[in-house]
């Protein structure tokens, strides 16, 4: 028997399947917030969760709103001022994985949060860096999850805000201290990771129910796949059920404030 | 020795049109009833700095309090733009606005510089990031014992910082408590800085190694309850999820911001 489930359940199971258990990851608000912490209620129990707002090893039991609601300080192990997290906690060496969420990603999986079209006339202004740059490129390694649009997947951002592989796959070259950079990119119709050489995104696996032509269009370059392509393995009945008690919990919470 | 004062002669007497403002809090304890007495006072051309812009510069900048914005995240968070902060970018309303932007490493770091005395931060940062290309405050410096290159931004010294926080004794010191963000740091480099607080208290009741700023270096203490709403305070009350969700409806829209600013700022009293 198939259960039934929703393209977006389907990317943040996925997503919350790339943390293994015992990892120290560096949380971005959203989405990568909603898989971090069905990681740690389902597979990955010890896993360590850190938010920017210097709450360390959280567990919060509803997902925030903001990188710094009250329910991650509580929940938290200890909380440290924000210099002391962007210092010796991320730049210190000690996050395995920067998960990250994005308005604009390109081929080599550089992304943009900065705007939409030209710096001093833009067409749409985005919130800003925050956390990414150095996460990106401070942490072990980066995944970063959001929904496919050929609006999202762009051949190159408008603005590189934060680093993947540069605009030539080759910006994490010869430098030194510098983490692998993005590994996967989970979005609702597929998996991609970046080529060993060329650095550009291939999809490494495709959802159930997805075709190649789904991916192909929403996404805005050639996008090609691996020759081994994979059907990512549904969730299971545990995850979904854990996954929207905490989103009716979550949601119930902030009706409620 | 930090001086009680009222919010009203704080405020009169450490922001000066035209002086640079740093109102910090991340997330937590912003000083939204500071950051309204502000507006009523109709401070103008400040250069506002704070790593999360977040709705209480959107207020300020929408009321025409800001020439420049310092920050390194602008949005509302868990909900979306800072639609003020946007127009005034975008079509220069209620004027033209400069911005500089940062990451919040760069931000947090400067901070720390500020209160450390230095002239600069340093720090691995803006790898391959084109924000650099943008704002010609980020340097990068070539480490004098490895050659490592490292990102250098100027320290934050604001002329006056403020910020929220749950409690001051009657000598003046303060006690932070939660997510403590850069606000000591954000106190330490600035020549001035404003505390309000949620309440006097005897008797801090501070474990050997909270957050204590004390007294004697902070300019102005001033009660203002609930002065970090729709922000929380830790201990206190909670963040009003529900409020950051609807500023959007009222942000999007001038004419809905400046009813909204008539009667929630302007009309009300000190404290709102």
């Amino acid at each position: 028997m198939s259960l039934e489930y929703t393209s977006s359940e389907m990317m943040s199971v996925t997503a919350a399947r790339a943390l293994e258990n015992g990892m120290t990851c560096f949380v971005g608000i959203g989405l990568p917030s909603e898989a971090a912490n069905l990681a740690r209620l389902t597979h990955a129990p010890d896993v360590v969760l850190i938010y920017e707002s210097g709450t360390l090893q959280t567990k919060p039991d509803i997902l925030p709103l903001s990188i710094g609601d009250g329910e991650l300080c509580e929940s938290a192990l200890t909380t440290v001022a924000v210099p002391e997290m962007f210092r010796y906690w991320l730049q210190g060496g000690k996050v395995d994985v920067g998960f990250l969420g994005t308005a604009q990603i390109d081929r080599f999986a550089n992304l943009n949060t900065t705007l939409i079209g030209d710096y001093k006339a833009p067409k749409v202004r985005l919130p800003g860096g925050g956390g990414a740059p150095e996460i990106a490129t401070n942490a072990g390694e980066v995944f970063i999850t959001l929904k496919h649009s050929k609006r999202a997947f762009v051949k190159d951002v408008d603005f590189v805000t934060t680093l993947g592989f540069g605009r030539d796959g080759k910006g994490r070259d010869n430098v030194p201290n510098i983490g692998k950079g993005p590994t996967r990119v989970i979005t609702d119709l597929c998996v991609m990771k970046p080529d060993p050489d060329s650095k550009e995104l291939v999809v490494v696996s495709l959802h159930p129910g997805v075709s190649r032509e789904d991916v192909i269009d929403a996404t805005g370059w050639e996008i090609r796949f691996t020759e081994q392509l994979e059907s990512t393995p549904e969730p299971s009945e545990n995850e979904l059920t854990i996954l929207r008690e905490l989103k009716a919990r979550t949601e119930r919470a902030h009706a409620d404030a | 020795m930090a001086e009680f004062l009222s919010l009203h002669d704080a405020v009169a007497r450490y922001v000066q049109d035209g002086a640079t403002v740093a109102m910090e809090g991340f997330t937590h304890l912003i000083p939204f009833a500071a950051g309204h007495e502000v507006i009523r006072q109709k401070k103008r051309d400040l250069t506002l700095i704070r790593m999360t812009p977040d709705i209480i510069y959107d207020q300020m900048i929408g009321a025409g309090c800001a020439k420049k914005v310092i920050f390194s995240w602008g949005g509302n968070p868990g909900v979306g733009s800072l639609h003020r902060l946007r127009d005034a970018v975008e079509k220069g309303w209620p004027r033209k606005i400069e911005i500089l932007e940062h990451s919040h490493a760069a931000m947090a770091c400067a901070f720390e510089a500020g209160a450390a005395g230095l002239p600069l931060a340093v720090f691995r940062g803006y790898i391959g990031s084109e924000l650099p290309s943008v704002n010609d405050q980020i340097k990068f410096i070539e480490c004098p014992f490895t050659g490592e290159r490292l990102a250098a931004v100027p320290s934050v010294r604001p002329d006056v910082s403020i910020i929220h926080a749950q409690r001051a004794d009657r000598q003046g010191n303060v006690l932070v408590e939660g997510i403590v963000g850069v606000q000591k740091e954000a106190v330490l480099a600035a020549k001035h800085s404003i505390v309000t607080v949620e309440e006097i208290v005897d008797d801090l009741n501070a474990h050997p190694n909270a957050c204590v700023i004390p007294g004697w270096a902070i300019s102005a203490i001033a009660v203002a309850e609930k002065g970090a709403l729709p922000s929380y305070t830790h201990g206190y009350y909670g963040r009003s999820n529900r409020f950051y969700k609807e500023w959007d409806a009222i942000a999007r829209d001038r004419d809905s911001f400046t009813q909204w600013l008539d009667d929630n700022v302007y009309s009300a009293g000190e404290n709102s």
